[in-house]
């Protein structure tokens, strides 16, 4: 029951989306214009300040996720449709779970253009160990996505949405944006420093528990009006 | 009403306190920081530690004198830890040579202090039904912080540790504990103060709907 009413409101997030596309293409050029800014301004006489290019993978990362989620839930408070969803008899918590696989499919596939990407404009060796950087890309976007979906969701009724989003979401994951970089820093290393990666990843794996854990509980009852 | 008058006749022996503690060689004037800035962290952290709770309280209780108790503690977690925010790095300026650095307990500060900031923010700014947007966000703040300080404390450490505080010499511990005793009487003050106007507030909101029924 739980992961059917999940995944219906992922299949209607993804029917919308697939008719418009407009959050797909908005998110993907916003991220490659963030990449753009970042090179011009990190990129001196072809060469790369050091560590660049992990910091700007994840702010990217951060700032598209953003967007993300604020378009994603603009579509719901603009139909009016989010109460409509929560007025639904399921659990409330499969409501969250469906909203959160959408943003993390979305923050996916912006990865996959995003890590070529910095790759080629930093001439960062990104790939020389696909399975952990996956691996680390997956923890921190879940990490992100589960505080994010939460508080965009609790965000549709109050005014000054737009501003307020970020100005909440950053400070809260700092931690994946520290595990992220640091962690991205140590697999760009030749040779890739695997056990400070792997450490990383399972600070962020403990944060991804706490965090989701935590927005399962807090989401029936910051959404009741 | 006692407790005023003992938290006013406290501040006011304080800088006399301070005064004949014992001087610290290497460090000279500036570590008389320390007594305004250590007991400042600590009450910051309490008065975060409140917040947070009294925000669960409230997010699955609904109890409203819960919210009043978490926005006057949030108040006063942004107040003290300006005050923390301030001090730190005027003593570091000395003592490290730098302004700022980042270390696990002042990133964990400075990002605790910018979460009670989002949350007065909240309330302001949010509209109707902010106070359960400001409950989560201070829950999931108190659920954070830990992470911040793991993170950081992985990644880089300078400040010096909590063990200073019992190594201190005896003649600088007896007015530092009493710094620390005069800040958190300050704070218990503040506190019930606020509380008070927060649940007059409640109070007469509820009489003007009354009178409008």
């Amino acid at each position: 029951m739980f992961f059917r009413v999940a995944l219906l409101v992922l299949r209607k997030d993804f029917t919308i989306e697939v008719k418009s596309r407009e959050i797909l293409y908005t998110t993907l050029l916003f991220a490659i214009s963030c990449v753009l800014v970042f090179s011009i301004a990190f990129v001196r006489e072809g060469e790369p300040l050091e560590d660049a290019a992990a910091g700007i993978l994840w702010i990217a990362i951060e700032f598209a996720g953003t967007l993300a989620l604020g378009r994603a839930f603009e579509r719901e408070r603009y139909g009016e449709t989010l109460r409509a969803l929560l007025l639904a008899p399921v659990p409330r918590a499969a409501i969250y779970v469906g909203k959160m696989l959408g943003i993390l499919v979305l923050l996916f596939v912006a990865e996959l253009l995003l890590v070529p990407l910095v790759a080629i404009l930093f001439r960062a060796s990104l790939f020389a160990q696909p399975a952990l950087l996956a691996a680390l890309l997956a923890f921190g976007t879940v990490g992100f996505a589960a505080v994010g979906v939460l508080f965009a969701a609790m965000l549709v009724r109050a005014r000054s949405r737009d501003v307020m989003l970020p100005i909440l979401l950053y400070p809260m994951t700092i931690p994946v944006m520290i595990a992220g970089v640091r962690a991205t820093v140590a697999l760009l290393q030749s040779p890739p420093d695997t056990p400070t990666v792997t450490m990383w990843i399972s600070i962020l794996g403990a944060f991804d528990v706490v965090f989701v854990t935590l927005s399962l509980w807090t989401f029936e009852p910051v959404m009741t009006e | 009403m006692p407790m005023l008058v003992v938290a006013a006749a406290m501040f006011a022996y304080a800088p006399v306190m301070i005064a004949h503690a014992d001087y610290e060689s290497s460090m000279g004037l500036v570590s008389k920081i320390l007594y305004f800035h250590a007991p400042s962290g600590m009450v910051m952290l309490l008065s975060a530690m409140v917040c947070g709770i009294a925000s669960a309280i409230y997010l699955w209780r609904q109890d409203r004198r819960a919210d009043r108790v978490a926005i006057a503690a949030a108040e006063l977690t942004a107040l003290f830890g300006l005050i923390v925010i301030v001090t730190g790095p005027l003593w570091a300026r000395k003592a490290w040579g730098i302004w700022w650095d980042w270390e696990a307990r002042l990133t964990m500060s400075f990002v605790g202090w910018l979460i009670a900031l989002s949350y007065l923010f909240v309330r302001k700014y949010a509209g109707a039904g902010s106070e359960k947007m400001a409950a989560a966000l201070a829950v999931f703040g108190s659920f954070n912080v830990p992470f911040i300080y793991v993170s950081v404390n992985v990644w880089r450490t300078l400040h010096p540790k909590t063990t200073v505080v019992p190594t201190l010499p005896p003649g600088m511990r007896g007015p530092f504990w009493y710094c620390a005793l005069t800040l958190f009487l300050l704070y218990l003050l503040l506190l019930t103060a606020r509380v008070h106007l927060e649940r007059q507030r409640a109070a007469l909101d509820d009489l003007y709907l009354a009178q409008g029924d």
